[in-house]
């Protein structure tokens, strides 16, 4: 084992870390709003924002997301209105392209997942509500939204650590992230196994983490599933805080 | 009596499709009456207590709550209330306990109870705590408050469920069939939280099979057939032999069941 070069290895790909964590996080930040628009749309009594919701979800569901991105980072060019506009500076940039290609595409995903979660709030528990008074907004807030998310939770839980290997695809519309820093590396030094295994082993501790917090957050959310005596909050309220 | 009724319904109409479920339904509720509602399954009992605060939206007919009626409109989408302001407003004087309790699972007993007073109602936190466990005290389950009600049995979930419908300070509590779904050694425990509540003059509509409560508890009782309202009176009378030939039928029958039971 040469430890040297892979210490040098791993180095590299740590410092195109925080280019993945940047697209992973601001593609789930706005994969995630797109996601709540789109399944207003595809839960409302509006047909044509129905059939819309329906047919974007099936798009970008039913495409290869790296057709997708690569349809954004040269195919957006090709349009006079888009290289004319205000947006282009921006939308010229690879990381920009990539990471708007990762959000419309997790946001197809994101809303099906949603849309399941809201399914499965209980119809007597809404109606208790409004019984209560409640509609609108302030019922949406206090009632639907957190049952359905701790329902939707699990499947989002896996989107997500899908979305951080996704991440990887933007390599190759040239945004030097881990995947296409580790190509390089390769290119340099013909080293394919141990750059390989490095990012492998990059993108293990990264999921693994998120998980974790996943699970945390997880764990909190479900105390309701869980008899009062197995309710352990010790170290969970190191990260949370007690409520006590 | 020339008091304003607690709550009057006028001529209550509601068809699912071609089904004609209520067939014009009146009825007032003075303060601190309690009102058994009777009728086989499926005669219209739950519909007609949902149109009262418009789960269901009749065809027909007016609710006045404490004097104030719910004014409604009628668009191309159908009947519905004209002010969803005005309608959660009264809703909030109308209390209502489902036959499946209906808590909400993601809070706890203490959470679900000062949901509404703390967010509709918009009152002060602590106030609405205080209060909380006040009523919790007083349906027996103050030790429960921190627990979540998938960890409460039936007869639990039940009382905590008045409760949260209590916490409103509502006019009228409207109750589905309140001990239909639980098992028969806590029925109880329910029905006495109902006791004192008839006792502290609050105004009831029940839905029940409890003939026990209908006979005991409560100062007036309805029978319902085919969604409109076969007979009515004190239950005295109408356990005393006054009722239809229809309500005689049907305590037999609810008799026999019980004892069968
Ligand atoms: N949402 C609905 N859609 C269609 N039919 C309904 C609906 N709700 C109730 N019904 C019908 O209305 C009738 C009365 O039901 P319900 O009010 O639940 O009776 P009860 O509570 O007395 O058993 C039944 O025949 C039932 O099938
Ligand atoms: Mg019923």
């Amino acid at each position: 084992m040469d430890f040297p070069f892979l210490l040098s290895t791993m180095k590299a790909l740590l410092a195109a870390t925080p280019t993945t964590l940047g697209l992973f996080s601001l593609s789930i930040f706005f994969g995630g709003l797109l996601a709540l628009l789109i399944v207003t749309m595809r839960v409302s009594n509006n047909i044509v924002a129905r059939n819309f919701a329906k047919g974007y979800i099936f798009v970008f569901r039913g495409s290869p997301l790296l057709i997708q991105m690569f349809l954004v980072f040269y195919g957006l060019g090709q349009f006079g209105v888009i290289r004319h506009s205000f947006v282009w500076p921006a939308l010229r940039e690879p990381f920009v392209c990539a990471v708007l290609s990762l959000a419309l595409c997790t946001g197809g995903y994101s809303a099906e997942i949603f849309r399941s979660g809201l399914r499965a709030v209980p119809p007597g528990e809404v109606e208790a509500a409004r019984a209560a008074g409640m509609s609108g907004f302030l019922l949406l807030r206090r009632i639907i939204a957190p049952i359905a998310f701790r329902h939707a939770l699990p499947a989002y839980s896996t989107e997500i650590v899908l979305m951080v290997k996704s991440t990887a695809l933007a390599s190759l519309v040239t945004v030097w992230e881990i995947t296409g820093v580790a190509q390089r590396l390769i290119s340099q030094t013909y080293r394919t196994m141990e750059v390989f295994m490095c990012a492998a082993a990059l993108y293990l501790i990264l999921n693994f983490l998120i998980l974790q917090v996943l699970a945390l957050i997880e764990h909190r959310l479900n105390r309701h599933d869980r008899r009062p005596a197995e309710r352990k909050p010790s170290v969970l309220s190191a990260f949370f805080g007690s409520r006590a | 009596m020339s008091a304003t009724p607690r709550l009057s319904v006028r001529n209550i109409r509601k068809s699912f499709g071609a089904h004609e479920v209520l067939r014009g339904i009146s009825l007032d509720a003075h303060d601190g009456d309690v009102i058994s509602v009777l009728g086989a399954s499926g005669s219209g009992k739950s519909t007609f207590l949902r149109c009262i605060n418009l789960l269901e939206t009749a065809d027909d007919g007016d609710i006045v709550v404490n004097g104030e009626e719910i004014t409604m409109k009628t668009t191309s989408h159908g009947r519905s209330a004209a002010s969803r302001k005005q309608l959660d407003r009264i809703r909030t004087n109308l209390g209502m306990v489902f036959q499946s309790f209906n808590l909400w699972s993601h809070m706890t007993i203490l959470e679900n109870i000062i949901e509404g007073p703390v967010h509709v109602q918009k009152r002060p936190r602590a106030e609405c705590v205080a209060e909380a466990e006040a009523l919790l005290e007083k349906v027996g389950i103050a030790d429960r408050k921190d627990y979540y009600p998938a960890h409460l049995s039936g007869g639990q979930k039940q009382r905590a469920a008045i409760a949260r419908s209590l916490a409103m300070k509502p006019k009228v509590i409207l109750f589905d069939e309140p001990t239909s779904a639980l098992d028969p050694e806590l029925v109880g425990e329910v029905l006495r939280v109902m006791r004192d509540l008839a006792a502290e003059k609050m105004t009831m509509l029940v839905v029940t099979h409890e003939m026990g409560f209908a006979r005991n508890v409560s100062n007036r009782v309805i029978f319902m057939r085919e969604g409109q309202i076969d007979c009515d009176g004190t239950p005295q009378d109408m356990f005393g032999g006054k009722g239809s030939p229809y309500f005689q039928q049907f305590i037999r029958h609810m008799e026999t069941e019980n004892d069968a039971a």
